[in-house]
């Protein structure tokens, strides 16, 4: 059951906190919990898929337990994001949408992460790392390893 | 150089608590203010101030608080939004502003709610600026219990994730926990906003203006500004220039005064080629109109526009076909699907940017994408995303046509 505030009671204007609620538990939004976060704001499921599949950060399928966020926007393009994403393909054999079979990564792209300053970018779970480079990405998969 | 907004933040990514904020003469103006002076005065000094919206509008924000209608008129419920939304590419001032002085934030959306007479504020602030969002939910308890927030409410939204949640109108509709798609104006939101009533929507950067504006005056202000724009701007520098960051500067500060005084000019081996001056929905400006001044009106007569004041710098060593291309995608992503110029056109933009980076491009490419903007341009859209889109298209075919004219008939990209 999902714990924390009471979201029945906000109806289906706490659809995204209750879906995100329910993922910071989860991991993601099942076909299960979907229908469960439909039944607590007593909204109709397919209503609340069409709100959950609209955001970039809403997982409707299974995510590793670490997320890396790869900035892909102008700056970190031009400032080598292509080179980290190798990289990450040639350590954790996962490219962009895709879960390493443990389960431990999952590398999805993102916009523009706001830190064009330390470009390129990108952050693991709730963590940022900037001004990286080839070499950083394998010093930050040996350290979280 | 008169520091304003960023005079606290050490730029080291601490943040400053309440006791340091309020040493620094913080919630001098809730308590000179509140329950002091009438709302009504409170949006005048801002409209006289000349303060503008600083999300990329540019709107004179008074003017925006004077179209919300008065509690007598209209009684019930009523809203003040903060967009933290940032995810304009090659945008990160926000950031640094609630990263590093939060309880500037909060004291501005206390005293612009009572201004507007709102009773419950919201701040929309993207997902992933977890630093911000847990520097927020900090300075929020803090101030609560310090009792300068009064009888206000305010909720930390965290959103999750999309561009268009920045449109003021598509971000009630997130905030209403639906799909963030803009809505038609009129009404606007200071008539009908969230939930349907009286609503203003101000951008971060605005916000930690007001008080600084009602502790020091709205002549004060608008002296900060070196031109006829009012106030400091949180400039910010990225691209290979050798001191990328964030600049408070006067408004009105030239471009090349920006990136070669304080930016540190270019990395040695690289030359500047164009600039995005206010984030990826704005035109370029090239090499010759670097001595124009950042402020609406200046860039405005350059050819392009203000934006957020965040400037990406395009240097000779990287491919301007390929770059357009990464902001196109991006557009092209991004779009809400609602309308249809946007949601068809800009993936066809982006599919032939694609095809010309691997050498697939044809020559009658050329006039697709130079027919796009009439088609994708203000008035055509519902909302902003696509004319945003369309104002690096524009330019870029323009500048950088024989760049574009060697990817067709080369049929390779010479930087690949």
């Amino acid at each position: 059951m999902l714990t924390g505030e009471d979201f029945s009671a906000r109806g289906p204007a706490a659809a995204i906190d209750c879906l995100r609620a329910l993922q910071k538990e989860r991991g993601y939004i099942s076909d299960e919990t979907l229908a469960e976060a439909a039944a607590i704001l007593q909204m109709p499921v397919a209503v609340l898929d069409e709100v959950a599949t609209f955001y970039n950060l809403i997982f409707r399928e299974p995510v590793g337990k670490n997320v890396i966020l790869l900035c892909d926007s102008a700056v970190c393009w031009m400032l080598g994001r292509e080179a980290l994403q190798s990289r990450i393909f040639e350590r954790l054999g996962i490219a962009p949408g895709e879960t390493t079979a443990d389960g431990q990564y999952t590398l999805l792209p993102v916009v523009c992460l706001g830190a064009c300053d330390r470009a390129p970018v990108l952050l693991v779970g709730e963590t940022l790392h900037g001004h990286l480079d080839a070499a950083g990405v394998n010093k930050l998969l040996d350290g979280a390893a | 150089m008169q520091l304003v907004l960023t005079k606290n933040i050490d730029g080291g990514g601490k943040r400053v608590d309440f006791a340091a904020y309020a040493r620094s003469g913080g919630y001098e103006a809730v308590r000179k203010v509140v329950g002091k002076l009438a709302p009504a005065d409170v949006v005048q000094v801002v409209a006289d101030s000349g303060l503008a919206g600083c999300g990329g509008g540019g709107f004179p924000t008074g003017r925006k608080w004077q179209a919300m209608p008065s509690r007598a008129a209209r009684p019930g419920p009523r809203y003040f939004i903060v967009n933290a939304d940032e995810m304009e590419p090659g945008t990160f001032k926000d950031r640094y502003l609630m990263e590093g002085d939060p309880h500037q934030l909060l004291e501005g959306i206390v005293l612009a709610a009572y201004a507007v007479e709102a009773d419950e504020a919201y701040i929309f602030v993207r997902g992933e600026y977890f630093q911000a969002i847990a520097a927020l939910e900090a300075a929020i308890a803090e101030a609560q219990a310090a009792g300068v927030l009064g009888g206000l409410t305010i909720h930390v939204h965290a959103g999750v994730g999309r561009y268009i949640c920045g449109e003021e109108t598509a971000l009630l509709n997130s905030l209403e926990g639906k799909r963030a798609i803009p809505r038609a104006k009129p009404p606007l939101p200071q008539v009908s906003g969230l939930f349907g009533c009286p609503t203003i929507v101000n951008n971060v950067e605005t916000v930690c203006n007001v008080p600084h504006i009602v502790r020091h005056g709205a002549e004060w202000f608008r002296g900060l500004g070196v031109g006829d724009e009012a106030g400091t701007k949180i400039f910010g520098v990225s691209g290979r220039v050798n001191r990328p960051g964030v600049y408070e500067l006067p408004m009105g500060t030239s471009l090349r005064v920006l990136i070669e005084e304080f930016a540190g000019g270019m990395r040695d081996g690289f030359q500047l080629r164009a600039v995005l001056p206010g984030g990826a929905s704005t035109g370029f400006l090239g090499v010759e109109k670097l001595d124009t001044p950042m402020s609406v009106a200046g860039m405005a007569a350059a050819g392009s526009r203000l934006g957020t004041g965040n400037v990406m710098v395009l240097d000779d060593k990287t491919c301007p076909v390929g770059f357009i291309r990464n902001l196109q995608h991006f557009f092209a992503q991004e779009s809400c699907g609602w309308c249809a110029p946007c949601r068809d056109g800009l993936p066809w933009v982006d599919q032939i940017l694609a095809a010309m980076e691997t050498g697939q491009g044809r020559q009658s490419d050329l006039a697709v994408l130079a027919d796009m903007p009439g088609r994708m341009g203000p008035g055509k859209t519902f909302c902003g995303l696509a004319p945003g889109a369309m104002a690096s298209l524009e330019t870029g075919l323009k500048m950088f046509a024989q760049d574009f004219t060697r990817h067709v008939q080369e049929r390779v990209c010479a930087w690949a």
